[in-house]
């Protein structure tokens, strides 16, 4: 394994390990997904069937939300005691300290969302397990846009004055071709739709959206983290 | 210098305006199957033409600050964008003015029009994070990296008329696949060079008070220093 892999990982495990000793922001997460997921049953009044023609939507923006809570903390966590420059004079590579920052919002993020799906199943009647194999996946290819992306802008922002109003606005337009994909393809599947077609072209839309932004991502953040 | 440069676009800008809206209204026929609407062509296109010349010329100078770190590319980054941010405001305004007389709808939800309004709430997305920065440095740097990554959109909202198997509302690229009768090609390229000359004015009046105010800052900081 290359050694900014390795530190990659490392500094990921670093983080998944203080996030859950302390659990500060997937606590948060994960019930304001809840809170969130509560309120949608009020906001929309339809009969059974009627949920699975917006179930995507419905979870997308959940798990959006609940995304924005977890990047927001990524880089900010360093803050403290002058961290982030530590990290950054260290020997680590800009990008390894990058990916590992976004590698473990990525599993945070899983985390919230394998605890508000089956939520969200047993609150709108919506029967995931059908098709638990291919949501799976979409959900994974859609949760590493979000957190790539989250966790680049994440560091962008952490000098900002109120970076926690900062990001969503940054972090959403930037998401909508991901949000597009990632709410057709899954209420194509709720609805048991094949996914072939239109639909097998959100897959793809997908894939593209993580490979662009990844891609420049770790080629930026050199230019973001060493200022 | 730059002050006459300024005057000269502006005014060139605005004759150049006027004498196209003379032609436009008073000179060219109702188009057949829209009526008297169809003119908004000459300002909506024009505009979302000069809106990604100036956004492109924005991404080139942001690139340039990463790699130079000479404070000038930044000023023309976010001079370029300010003023190209507003165009594709008037691209949206016109747009949607001209889909409320033809589709009946203030707005449709197809490829060109979400890539566009996301392009606007992207740009929008800098310029409201770029004065919470306070340090000169960092906020250029910043700024440069927004810029950069909401540039990703601008090839998706051109690309969106263009593809073969997307189905969109919006009418399609009249000037390449030859639609266009020629009586409306002058008034067309006019109003581009138009909206381009006006748009160069406004971005070197921003690109005038960005600088100054960068000197005032450093000798604010020069006065701290004494």
């Amino acid at each position: 394994m290359p050694r900014g892999l390795s530190t990659a990982f490392a500094i990921a495990r670093k983080d998944l390990r203080t996030e859950l000793r302390t659990k500060e922001s997937i606590n948060a997460s994960a019930s304001f997904a809840l809170v969130i997921l509560v309120l949608f049953s009020f906001a929309f009044n339809l009969e059974r069937d009627e949920f699975y023609a917006i179930s995507g939507g419905l979870l997308w923006l959940v798990y959006s939300f609940a995304g924005a809570l977890i990047v927001n903390r990524s880089f900010s966590r360093e803050l403290p005691n002058d961290c982030l420059d530590v990290l950054v004079a260290s020997p680590a590579p800009g990008w390894a300290i990058f990916l590992g920052k976004a590698m473990a919002a990525f599993v945070l993020l899983t985390i919230v969302e394998a605890i508000s799906l089956p939520i969200f199943g047993l609150f709108y009647n919506i029967h995931w397990m059908d098709s638990a194999g291919p949501l799976v996946i979409i959900i994974l290819l859609a949760t590493w846009g979000i957190t790539v992306v989250g966790a680049a802008f994440s560091a962008v922002i952490v000098n900002v004055r109120l970076r926690e109003l900062m990001l969503p606005v940054l972090l959403y337009p930037i998401l909508i071709p991901l949000l597009i994909a990632a709410m057709g393809s899954t209420t194509a599947l709720l609805s048991g739709e094949a996914m072939t077609g239109d639909n097998f072209s959100y897959i793809r839309q997908l894939i593209g959206f993580d490979a662009m932004y990844t891609a420049l991502a770790l080629y930026m953040i050199e230019f973001i983290l060493v200022m | 210098m730059r002050e006459k440069a300024i005057w000269i676009l502006g005014l060139l800008g605005a004759l150049a305006m006027i004498f196209n809206l003379h032609t436009v209204f008073l000179n060219l026929p109702d188009e057949a199957m829209q009526g008297a609407v169809y003119r908004i062509i000459f300002v909506h296109v024009p505009a979302a033409m000069n809106a990604d010349l100036f956004y492109t010329i924005a991404l080139i100078s942001s690139i340039l600050f990463l790699v130079k770190k000479n404070f000038l590319y930044d000023s023309i980054a976010v001079s370029c964008i300010e003023v190209a941010t507003m165009l594709v405001l008037v691209n949206l305004v016109t747009g949607s003015i001209w889909g409320k007389s033809q589709w009946g709808i203030w707005w449709a939800w197809d490829l060109r029009m979400t890539t566009q309004l996301m392009c606007f709430l992207l740009y929008l997305g800098y310029l409201v994070v770029r004065p919470a920065i306070t340090e000169a440095t960092q906020r250029a740097t910043m700024s440069a990296f927004i810029a950069i990554f909401a540039y990703a959109d601008i090839p998706l909202v051109i690309m969106a008329i263009r593809l073969p198997n997307v189905r969109t509302q919006h009418p399609g690229a009249v000037l390449e696949n030859g639609q266009m009768a020629p009586m409306f090609l002058p008034p067309f390229g006019i109003g581009i060079l138009a909206l381009f000359l006006i748009a160069s004015a406004l971005v070197l009046v921003r690109l005038h008070q960005e600088t100054s105010q960068r000197e005032i800052d450093s000798l604010r900081r020069e006065l701290h220093a004494i």
